[in-house]
């Protein structure tokens, strides 16, 4: 771990004007575990649009971080800086800094292709190739011409860690699409350990799912974040406060001159003092239901 | 909550290019400028005949050029595709007033009453494998039903325009009927009025646009055939302002003096091409201008 | 509307008349309305070849475009690229030709030759390629007839690209794809279908077109390996000598007709059914 930022710092009860970061004593501090991400006055824009302004904040080594709020609050295009998959988007637009281990993501040398190598990510909509299921694992260790020994341990290994394993050891070579949305999603997520990333990227993973399969799911995310660090958009409060440990929460803002509404990050904290003791009045409103 | 201490693999902190192999990058950047030749491989020799062809006709292409008859002589220099113009006109005009009402009538069945019954379906199958019909296969088939009792006239050009346009007038109308919303068709049938009328008073003219529109467009791709043409119109050296009766038309006078050896009657091939192209675009342009309005509506 | 239908009984009907050559029509390869021999093989065989040549060349350059538009160009140029398909969709056959026999085939022999002596050495090749004294030829005909099928494929495979769905492709991205690796691992695999019924609707118009190649083949029945040769296809046969045939001579060009009609036929229904099979697939599955 020699590539980390020297200053360990935690995350703060709430969004702090930038100049404070440093100093800001926070009562999470008792955990060591590093940032991945660090967020510095982060904002993108669509066209003329302003989508997120002004985001500060971190990620944390090890930890599921959760990004919750009301639809329309920019969780997702924040999610999508993480990986620069927004640089997909013809006018899309990123402000800011976003820091990767202390690398400028964004910044003139950096290549997205092994940005997005690096972090994986994982879609509202389970997206399985049309291949068979092995190919659908083995499909990134074979694009990015990985060293791999055998591609067969890699598949096994990659499905048993994403809980999969047992279900469709015995079909590899069937087409993946015939699969269940949860067997999909749960492809999806192989395919993405399949390329050995750092940290796995979740975009609303289980809004598309019944409840049964939400829950293998959220159980495999506790179970990944011993290896990996991940960030998961949700709409769902409740899974929110299952399995992550920290949460952001961000609202839609709307400006008072233009009418026009852009996302903000309103509090940020260790999810069990978030749902229990927010810090914010917005964040009250919305986590006891009386808005969003 | 458990706090977990293990630390994940450590990622080498080095994000840039060199990272991802260079034989991806190179094949990735290799696949990019394929497909901007394949862009220039179909630009570039579209750039060259339309280049070719007002060069060659310019110096013919006059208001002459459009008034004065064929030489007969073919080895004559000198203006003179009249009959032609005339031909062309008359022979596509007339296989317009077939084709477009009868295939709108057909758009209209397909779209309004058939929709997905039996026959509706044949008809549809049937539509599709017409329109895939060689142009000259169409030619044989008039000449065998019309040229072999009646003889040859511009006519029967016109009727083998005609099938050749009938499925694409089908095709675009029934599409741009189905464009039409249905709430239009239930708030008028709520009032009362039979499907027919719907049809008349509703339908038809939000659509109307956009069938001028295909129907355009089909014109542009009939006033072009050739091939068709070849045994059901004949041919003559002076206008023919009646549909019976040989005639002529320009794409065929364009193949006729292609294939002589006189640089006068290829300069008039040339001159005749871009008399052609300029109609044709011209109704592209008009068909598309119109679909442009449609659209914005 | 089952105008088709007719289509087919009245070919059938002027067909008693090449029935009289029996079945050596489709398979002798010697065609002297002279002396009334009527074997359409070599017409056939010139049809195949020429078809083949313009579809291997305009597939290519087809869905290269069609990536262009979908996956690369900026938004203005793509409209450009639309409109550049719309217009060489829109020029009259008889026009490529025109451009085809004054200007392309004249100057195209000494690149024939050129290319001749530059694969000389390689025995296969030099079969294929062998050195020819005009520009009229089957080459020459497929060059103008993968012009005029381009953009029929183009259009047909870019609206199929555009069906991938955005998350799919993403999905591919995400892993660290190149753009490249991408198209190759997502968007053809769900376009096959497509692309396939395109390439055959673009072989259908391509056996049919008439005008261009007859123009530009040469009409030189025979059957060769040499693709610079000159050659003769069956719509240009018709076209070159409906005019001054008569009776079973007449007969035998309808006959080439209906055996055209007949191909084109079989083409285009396979194509369809080619679409249609694979999409229930991927519907059936997703």
């Amino acid at each position: 771990m020699s590539n980390i930022p020297p200053t360990p710092l935690a995350p703060r009860p709430t969004v702090a004007p930038a100049t404070e970061a440093d100093a800001a004593p926070s009562p999470e501090a008792d955990t060591d575990s590093p940032p991945v991400f660090e967020t510095k006055q982060l904002s993108v824009s669509y066209g003329s649009a302003l989508a997120v302004a002004d985001i500060n904040m971190y990620i944390r080594r090890g930890q599921i971080t959760a990004l919750i709020g009301p639809s329309g609050c920019g969780k997702s295009t924040l999610l999508r800086c993480f990986n620069r998959m927004n640089d997909l988007i013809p006018d899309a637009r990123v402000e800011g800094t976003i820091l990767y281990e202390g690398l400028d993501l964004y910044g003139d040398d950096v290549d997205p292709i092994e940005v997005r190598r690096r972090i994986g990510m994982v879609f509202q909509k389970p997206n399985p190739f049309p291949k068979s299921i092995y190919d659908n694992v083995a499909y990134g260790p074979r694009v990015l011409k990985m060293k791999v020994d055998r591609m067969d341990d890699l598949v096994e290994q990659a499905l048993r860690r994403a809980a999969l394993w047992d279900e469709v050891s015995g079909k590899l070579k069937k087409s993946a699409v015939a699969l269940s949305g949860g067997q999909q999603q749960r492809l999806c997520i192989a395919r993405a350990i399949a390329v050995q990333p750092d940290v796995i990227l979740m975009d609303e993973p289980c809004s598309a799912l019944d409840p049964i399969a939400t829950a293998r799911i959220e159980d495999l995310m506790v179970e990944l974040k011993q290896d990996y660090t991940i960030v998961i958009v949700t709409h769902n409060m409740q899974q929110a406060a299952r399995v992550s440990d920290i949460t952001a929460f961000l609202t839609a803002a709307v400006n008072e001159a233009t009418g026009e509404r852009h996302g903000e990050l309103v509090e940020f904290a260790k999810t069990a003092t978030l749902f229990t003791a927010p810090a914010d009045e917005r964040t009250e409103a919305y986590i006891t239901g009386r808005f969003g | 909550m458990t706090t977990t201490t293990a630390p994940p693999a450590v990622a080498p902190p080095s994000l840039r290019t060199g990272n991802v192999s260079r034989s991806r990058k190179f094949r990735d950047r290799l696949a990019t400028i394929a497909m901007w030749a394949a862009f220039g491989a179909a630009a570039l020799p579209l750039a060259f005949i339309v280049f070719y062809v007002v060069r060659a006709g310019m110096h013919l292409f006059s208001y002459d050029f459009l008034v004065t008859n064929i030489p007969i002589i073919s080895s004559k220099p000198g203006p003179g595709m009249a009959p032609a113009v005339v031909g062309t006109l008359l022979i596509t005009g007339a296989a317009t007033l077939i084709a477009v009402p009868l295939g709108v009538m057909g758009a209209i069945y397909l779209n309004e009453y058939g929709k997905q019954s039996t026959l509706a379906k044949f008809i549809r199958l049937m539509t599709d494998v017409m329109s895939g019909v060689p142009s000259i296969v169409m030619g044989l088939f008039i000449y065998t039903i019309w040229v072999l009792r009646y003889g040859l006239s511009g006519f029967a050009g016109a009727l083998a325009l005609a099938c050749l346009m009938l499925p694409i007038v089908v095709r675009t109308s029934e599409e741009i009927l189905r464009l039409v919303p249905s709430a239009l068709r239930e708030a008028s049938a709520a009032l009362g009025a039979r499907t027919w009328r719907t049809t008349v008073r509703i339908v038809l003219p939000a659509a109307l646009p956009g069938i001028v529109s295909g129907a355009m467009l089909a014109v542009a791709r009939a006033a072009g055939e050739t091939a068709p043409l070849l045994f059901t119109i004949g041919i003559v050296s002076k206008p023919n302002t009646k549909l019976f009766g040989s005639n002529t038309a320009l794409s065929a006078q364009i193949f006729r003096n292609a294939q002589v050896p006189f640089p006068a009657a290829q300069d008039r091939a040339w001159a005749a091409a871009l008399t052609l192209i300029l109609l044709v675009f011209l109704l592209t342009i008009a068909a598309r201008l119109i679909t442009a309005r449609f659209a914005r509506k | 509307m089952v105008l088709v239908l007719i289509a087919v009984t009245t070919l059938n009907n002027a067909w008693p008349a090449f029935r009289e050559s029996g079945l050596s029509f489709v398979t002798s390869r010697q065609w002297i309305p002279n002396e009334g021999k009527f074997g359409a093989l070599a017409f056939i065989y010139g049809t195949a070849v020429i078809a083949a040549i313009a579809v291997l060349l305009a597939l290519p350059v087809s869905v290269g475009i069609a990536l262009f538009v979908t996956e690369v160009a900026p938004a203005r140029l793509r409209t450009m690229v639309v409109a550049v398909m719309d217009l060489l969709a829109g020029i009259p056959s008889v026009v490529f030709g025109l451009w085809g026999i004054l200007v392309l085939a004249p100057n195209i022999a000494a690149l024939y030759n050129w290319w001749s002596d530059l694969v000389e050495p390689i025995p296969l090749l030099t079969k294929l390629f062998d050195h020819t004294q005009t520009g009229r030829a089957f080459f020459t005909a497929g060059l103008i007839l993968a012009l005029m099928i381009t953009p029929i494929i183009t259009t047909i495979t870019r609206e199929v690209f555009a069906t991938v769905p955005r998350n799919d492709k993403d999905g591919a991205l995400a892993l660290g794809a190149t753009r490249w690796e991408m198209i190759k691992g997502v968007v053809f695999p769900h376009s096959i279908g497509g692309m396939v019924g395109a390439t055959m609707l673009g072989l259908g118009r391509a056996m049919g077109e008439t005008i261009a190649v007859a123009l530009v083949i040469g009409s030189t029945p025979q059957i060769v390996a040499n693709v610079f040769a000159g050659g003769d296809a069956m719509p240009a046969v018709i076209a070159n000598q409906f005019g001054e045939a008569t009776g079973v001579h007449r007969s035998a060009l309808i006959g080439l007709g209906v055996t055209l009609f007949a191909l084109t036929i079989i083409v285009n229904v396979s194509a369809r059914t080619v679409v249609r099979r694979v999409d229930v697939r991927l519907r059936g599955l997703a």
